[in-house]
């Protein structure tokens, strides 16, 4: 294929015609494709490599963080511990496939694939270094650059619950099932708040594309610094999404055995486990991207703008790199502090908390925006100075005091931690001692007797 | 009968989230960075064992080679778990020794009553403790095996000394 497109392109460098800061020209031997889908096809092997390479390595990362939270040494033997995942995977081809009685087949099978694809889809629209000039053109550092980036992850980040409910349904298993049944109240739950929360984003960027959000970041700040209650509700339901603790209901080992994946083996658990951590990177890219700048260098204006060089894209890709290993520790660091909540308490938190808040803030994002374009500040830096996004940080920083310091003291998430009130106390043990003694007849007798006497002494 | 919940008394005032995670990630991250290491590479590294660890057995001999033991029966008798099984013999002077001298060491329970009361201080349990086997019948010890051993023995316990010093 490449050997067939020299002779279309080969006349046009000759030419000077192909400027490499622009998209490359669509001249190839395939008609309007050819280089563009040489490019996307050099992109899809690249970051499918990288991520497939770093989710083995991840599994490793999480066993040595783990250790080291919990004063222990970790995997060391094989190759100093690097082998390990090698071998992992060794063991896990190597491995008894396991199908119990009466599992639908067809379901069976595909859940694993279903639960590792959207997790993989999604990083196609994930921009994740500055573009790279090349002597056939300009190659955007993101495999498909969707002008309706955010939409594409809301719509198939939403699919990734199929194949963990799939798994659940087709194991006959009733722990699988109760897994399943679990996560998918809690991806469709969190799935809302989720959604709600990077409304604020929307309306800041004016745009669905990940590039222009990127961008409007390298203008106005980070959202984390001028949407931090966003940013937190998009943390939490982002670990809620992902079924990572304090949220792994799905599996929750002490109740469900390991949830979904109870009664799947070999290399098709494995898929699940590289599905779980693929989500991970995904969802760490995307707090990356929506919040922290995606690919741009803070205060380095000359490398997060054209005239692009290699270097530009080498450095801004270490940045990225960097703020999606940050997020992947910050997913590690949280499961091996925090404890997993009660069911009860998730769907509370979910439904009564985080979603009425993002609808709160989308509200007051809303009239900041408006209030501020009435009064006439600038959406672009005056001076170099970023004074929309200044104004949107003091608000911020005052719902955040409000919100994380004042409101977060004496409140208790679940309904069912806090204490019955004395009255109703009294009525419930009435309620059991009446059906208690309606089973015994002599008791109830008894009973009947013992209430005639204190109410005649009540007399 | 419905089931009765423990309610919790909770000092609501006191409860937090977002800063109980913060505390409860700085200690994690504390112990990240500082751990406290505690872990022994097994292998390779052995602690020193006790003096007084009571381990697998071992059977003494004298200096022809032959096993100590006098065939008395005081330690099948005295063992509480029952797994020291014993033949004694007679040759043509009139001196008794184990014709069957085998000790199960699944059933021992390792109290190290044998070595106390053995007279002849034939039979001893020693300072080792790797046993693995490939079947339950490796685990019974007879006396070529018992005899063979090298590992140091356990010292018994001295009133004069309770400290083992």
């Amino acid at each position: 294929m490449a050997v067939a497109l020299i002779p279309s392109v080969v006349p046009a460098l000759m030419q000077g015609v192909v400027d490499p800061q622009a998209p490359p020209p669509n001249l190839g031997f395939f008609g309007p494709i050819g280089v563009p889908l040489i490019y996307t096809i050099v992109k899809i092997l690249v970051v499918f490599t990288v991520y497939m390479v770093g989710v083995a390595l991840l599994t490793l990362a999480e066993r040595k963080v783990s250790a080291w939270i919990q004063d222990r040494l970790g995997p060391n033997r094989v190759i100093k511990g690097w082998g390990q995942p090698l071998a992992d995977g060794v063991k896990n081809f190597m491995k008894e496939e396991t199908l119990p009685a009466d599992v639908n087949k067809p379901l069976f099978l595909l859940a694993p694939a279903f639960a590792f694809i959207p997790a993989l889809s999604l990083w196609a629209v994930i921009p994740f270094a500055a573009p790279l000039p090349l002597p056939w053109g300009r190659m955007d550092m993101v495999v498909a650059d969707l002008p309706i980036g955010y939409l594409y992850i809301l719509a198939l980040a939403s699919l990734g619950v199929f194949g963990i409910v799939l798994a659940g349904w087709a194991s006959n298993n009733k722990y699988a099932l109760l897994g399943g049944l679990r996560s998918s109240a809690q991806m469709v739950s969190y799935e809302i708040a989720m959604g709600m929360s990077t409304i604020p984003i929307l309306l800041l960027a004016g745009d669905v594309s990940l590039g222009t959000i990127v961008r409007q970041q390298e203008r106005n700040g980070w959202h984390v610094l001028t949407l931090t209650v966003a940013c937190f509700i998009f943390l939490v339901s982002a670990f809620a999404e992902t079924n990572r603790l304090p949220f792994d209901l799905p599996e929750a080992e002490s109740e469900l055995i390991a949830g979904y994946h109870t009664e799947y083996s070999a290399m098709k658990f494995s898929l699940f486990f590289i599905a779980e951590y693929a989500n991970m990177v995904t969802a760490s890219a995307l707090m990356a991207t929506l919040f922290f700048g995606g690919w741009t260098v803070p205060f380095w204006h000359a490398v997060n703008n054209a005239p692009w060089a290699w270097w530009k894209t080498v450095i801004t890709l270490g940045a990225f790199l960097f703020k999606v290993l940050f997020f992947l520790f910050f997913y590690m660091w949280i499961r091996w502090t925090l404890p997993r909540f009660r069911y009860d308490q998730l769907m509370s938190l979910g439904w009564k908390l985080l979603l009425p808040l993002s609808l709160g803030y989308v509200v007051v994002i809303a009239g900041a925006t408006l209030g501020l374009d009435a009064l006439g500040v600038p959406r672009t830096p005056v001076h170099g100075w970023p004074v929309y996004g200044l104004c949107l940080t003091a608000i911020n920083v005052v719902l955040v005091l409000l919100l994380f310091v004042v409101a977060d003291r004496g409140r208790l998430i679940s309904p069912a931690s806090a204490r019955v009130r004395a009255l109703e106390l009294e009525r419930l043990r009435a309620v059991r001692l009446r059906s208690a003694l309606a089973r015994r007849p002599v008791a109830a007798a008894v009973a009947a007797a013992a209430g005639r006497a204190t109410s005649g002494a009540g007399d | 009968m419905s089931i009765s919940v423990k309610v919790l008394t909770r000092p609501i005032d006191e409860v937090s989230y977002v800063r109980a995670t913060m505390q409860g990630m700085a200690l994690t991250f504390k112990h990240m960075i500082n751990p406290h290491k505690v872990t022994v590479q097994y292998p390779e590294h052995r602690d020193a064992l006790s003096p007084r660890w009571r381990g697998t057995h071992r059977m003494l001999t004298t200096e022809d080679g032959s096993a100590k033991c006098v065939a008395c029966g005081l330690c099948p008798a005295v063992c509480p778990a029952n797994c020291i099984k014993l033949v004694p013999g007679e040759d043509e002077h009139g001196n008794r020794y184990p014709l069957v001298f085998e000790i199960d060491e699944f059933r021992c329970i390792f109290c190290g009553y044998c070595q106390e009361v053995c007279p002849e201080e034939a039979i001893h349990l020693g300072r080792h403790y790797e046993n693995a086997e490939y079947t339950r019948d490796g685990f019974v010890y007879d006396l070529e095996r018992l005899t063979a051993q090298g590992h140091p023995v356990c010292e018994m316990w001295d009133p004069a000394d309770p400290a083992g010093e």
